[in-house]
């Protein structure tokens, strides 16, 4: 009797469900309806940038520009002052995006670790229980974070450029060192004989520090014992290597600049352009640094600090395993932020001519094909990679630092 | 809400097929009532504001010859000042109505950027400024040298030409403007600037002290100047061409502002009651009014006028007419009749 009251029940359920489902068709349930919006607003925004890139070629062919990325082919047909790849007169524009790209890569990696280590020692200074230490990183951060950073660029490369001698009256440093209005030449080291298996040696030396690394504090973790590392890394470091540079015979030249007519020639010189934009961007990023740096141990909780100390770890240590380790979480969304920045502030490089991609690029480059569209576009491509790469690399840094809650 | 989507998708279309900026700039020009016209962002003796901010120079005057053809006034211009990476893209899109800022008519510039050259305003050769200290008389003296250059230029190129024909070596350092890459000169960051020599002597005059740089005799290269307006629009085209060309006629017709007047009164000579609109087609076929070529020289002048007041002997810069003289004269410059 109760079964059957049952499959009569869930037969009357059945009938009404079926009959709801004729009622509310498959677009106006909620779930369908969201799904359709959001195509339909997918399809638009396509259609958008489709229209507005086909609206744009057919206009520059009336107009009669020429487009597309033929030009990357031809000849270029300008010199570049400083190039990471071979690079002359005869080269292609493809070849000056590559240039370009690198000066600006390298411009940026210097810039991240000159401004980071810079920012993290004022950061830490501005807390220094010392009166002077402390206002004087203060006031090193609100002079340099509170001036445009184009001013700055300005400042370093017309101002103090000027006052650097010219090459007749170079500054030097022994022999090998030249400082002048032109740059700073030092020797270029050039690998001879031998010099692969030197290179193989020091690896070799460096994995074996690492390697002792991990043992000692295996070896501290079993015994509470901690062994003095500095003078083994030491000798690791320097005796085998130091064998082999003399049995080998020394297999390193060092090519030294030297006057010859108008300029210095040979050895590896800093252009004045890269070292003042250096300049610029690691002070003025490294003010910016350093207050995250500062909010970030300000962040932890001063009873870490004291419940280390009765554990009776010496400061130093204290800030090294207890607090940064933690301020790092709070630092690092905005270190990434800082360093997306200076990876843009690098293009401020054109108002000094440092060749880097803007300038090179999408300035001589633009104006020479007059492709504005193509170049602007693939500049943009550029610094967006870069930049998305950057942010993807600390987004995964910091997944790793973030607190294990359990 | 759905019509809300309708409608905003109909907005988008429509904005979408925007008609390109090609004929018309004449009749938008007079609408405006003023001729937008780029120009350097200063160049003593062809574009440059003087102390109380009104622009002068040879190609200011070409803009405001324009102005005076047109709107018969030549104060009704708006300059636009631009580096030479911009000038193209402000023509292009129509920000600007001509571009009269020493830009050098090339092959590329003329047919692939969909550009047309109305003329030549100033015959140039590119140059080089070194410091009167280096000793230097020729520029074959100047290997393994580094050289200041304005970014965007035909300069960048003809250097490394010059350079790889006589198999020499050079460094060169881009700025972004003139006066960036003459305080570079300056500094001592190189041993020589380098840009058309017209330039180059305006550039001088910005020195601390002019005197200790002098500007080498060789010259690299054809620079030939002139105002530069968008393909496709022949009307316009044609008021520019023809501005520059009834100030040429105007110097061998020995009309000049002081003159005309008096020439418009009582000259007999049919070429000149031809320029200044007394007999002929007049201002008929430009669609301008027939007193535009008057306007021209009564406001601004005839081309030896302007030449002398901007660049040549009533200038700081004494540059002499050289090519830029009549062709009778000696010069290239010549102009077609104004029949």
């Amino acid at each position: 009797m109760e079964g059957r009251g049952h499959s009569v029940c869930s037969a009357y359920a059945l009938r009404v469900m079926s009959r709801s489902e004729a009622i509310t068709r498959w677009w106006n349930q909620a779930g369908n309806r969201a799904l359709l919006f959001q195509v339909l607003l997918m399809l638009s925004v396509v259609l958008f940038f489709f229209l507005i890139g086909a609206t744009a070629l057919s206009n520059l062919e009336k107009q009669g520009i020429t487009s597309g990325f033929s030009f990357l082919s031809q000849k270029a047909g300008f010199g570049i002052i400083q190039t990471l790849v071979s690079y002359n007169e005869s080269s292609t524009y493809g070849r000056t995006f590559l240039v370009g790209l690198l000066n600006t890569i390298l411009i940026s990696v210097l810039g991240i670790i000159c401004a980071t280590a810079l920012g993290f020692l004022i950061g830490i200074a501005r807390l220094s229980s010392n009166w002077l230490i402390a206002k004087l990183s203060a006031i090193y951060i609100e002079i340099f974070r509170n001036l445009p950073l184009l001013l700055q660029v300005f400042f370093w490369y017309f101002a103090v450029l000027r006052s650097l001698p010219l090459p007749r009256n170079s500054l030097q440093l022994g022999d090998w060192f030249f400082l002048n209005i032109r740059g700073i030449y030092i020797p270029r080291p050039l690998p001879e004989q031998g010099f692969v298996l030197l290179g193989i040696i020091f690896l070799m030396s460096i994995a074996g520090i690492c390697a002792l690394k991990i043992w000692a504090r295996k070896y501290q973790e079993k015994t509470g014992t901690e062994l003095p590392l500095l003078p083994a890394s030491l000798a690791i470091f320097i005796i085998p290597s130091a064998i082999t540079w003399f049995t080998t015979g020394q297999p390193l030249y060092w090519e030294v600049s030297s006057l010859q007519g108008l300029n210095f020639k040979g050895g590896l010189i800093v252009i004045p352009e890269l070292a003042a934009l250096l300049l610029a961007l690691t002070v003025y990023t490294s003010s910016l640094i350093a207050e995250i740096v500062r909010s970030g141990i300000l962040s932890v909780n001063h009873a870490q600090t004291e419940a280390a100390r009765a554990l009776g770890l010496p400061q130093r240590k204290i800030l090294r395993l207890v607090v940064i380790p933690q301020a790092m979480r709070v630092m690092i969304p905005q270190m990434t932020s800082q360093y997306l920045n200076l990876v843009k502030n690098s293009s401020l490089a054109t108002a000094i001519g440092y060749p880097d991609l803007v300038s090179v690029f999408a300035g001589t480059s633009l104006n020479q094909t007059g492709q504005a569209i193509e170049i602007i576009a693939m500049t943009m491509a550029v610094y967006l990679t870069i930049n998305l790469t950057i942010s993807w690399l600390m987004n995964r840094y910091n997944a790793r630092v973030l607190l294990q809650e359990q | 809400m759905k019509k809300c989507v309708i409608s905003s998708m109909a907005a988008l279309l429509l904005m979408m097929s925007v008609i390109p900026i090609t004929a018309g700039t004449l009749d938008e020009v007079k609408k405006r009532d003023t001729v937008v016209c780029g120009v350097s962002t200063g160049l003593p003796g062809f574009s440059s504001t003087d102390e109380k901010g009104h622009w002068k120079g040879l190609d200011v005057d070409g803009c405001r010859a324009v102005a005076a053809a047109v709107l018969g006034d030549a104060g009704k211009v708006k300059y636009v000042p631009l580096n030479a990476k911009e000038r193209f893209t402000a023509l292009q899109s129509g920000e600007i109505d001509v571009l009269v800022r020493g830009t050098t008519w090339t092959k590329h510039r003329d047919t692939a950027l969909g550009l047309n050259f109305a003329g030549v305003n100033y015959y140039d050769g590119q140059g080089f400024m070194v410091s009167k200290k280096l000793k230097i008389k020729s520029a074959k003296e100047l290997d393994g040298a580094i050289f200041c250059i304005h970014a965007g230029t035909t300069s960048e190129l003809n250097l490394a030409d010059y350079f790889a024909k006589n198999s020499m070596k050079y460094e060169a350092i881009v700025f972004d403007t003139h006066d960036q890459a003459a305080k570079g000169f300056e500094a001592g960051r190189c041993d020589c600037l380098t840009a058309d020599q017209s330039q180059l002597y305006a550039l001088r005059t910005h020195l601390s002290k002019p005197y200790d740089a002098v500007v080498l005799k060789d010259v690299i290269s054809k620079e030939p100047l002139g105002p530069v307006v968008r393909q496709g629009d022949d009307a316009w085209f044609n008021v520019v061409r023809w501005s520059f060309f009834a100030m040429l006629n105007a110097e061998e017709l020995r009309v000049t502002s002081a003159n005309v007047d008096a020439m418009r009164r009582d000259s007999v000579n049919p070429a000149v009651r031809r320029l200044l609109g007394l007999d002929g087609d007049k201002g008929q076929s430009l669609g301008l009014p027939n007193d535009w070529s008057y306007q021209i020289i009564k406001q601004v002048g005839n081309y030896a006028e302007i030449f002398r007041r901007n660049v040549g002997s009533g200038s700081s810069l004494k540059i002499e007419r050289g090519l830029n003289a009549l062709w009778k004269d000696g010069g290239i410059q010549y102009a077609p009749p104004m029949r």
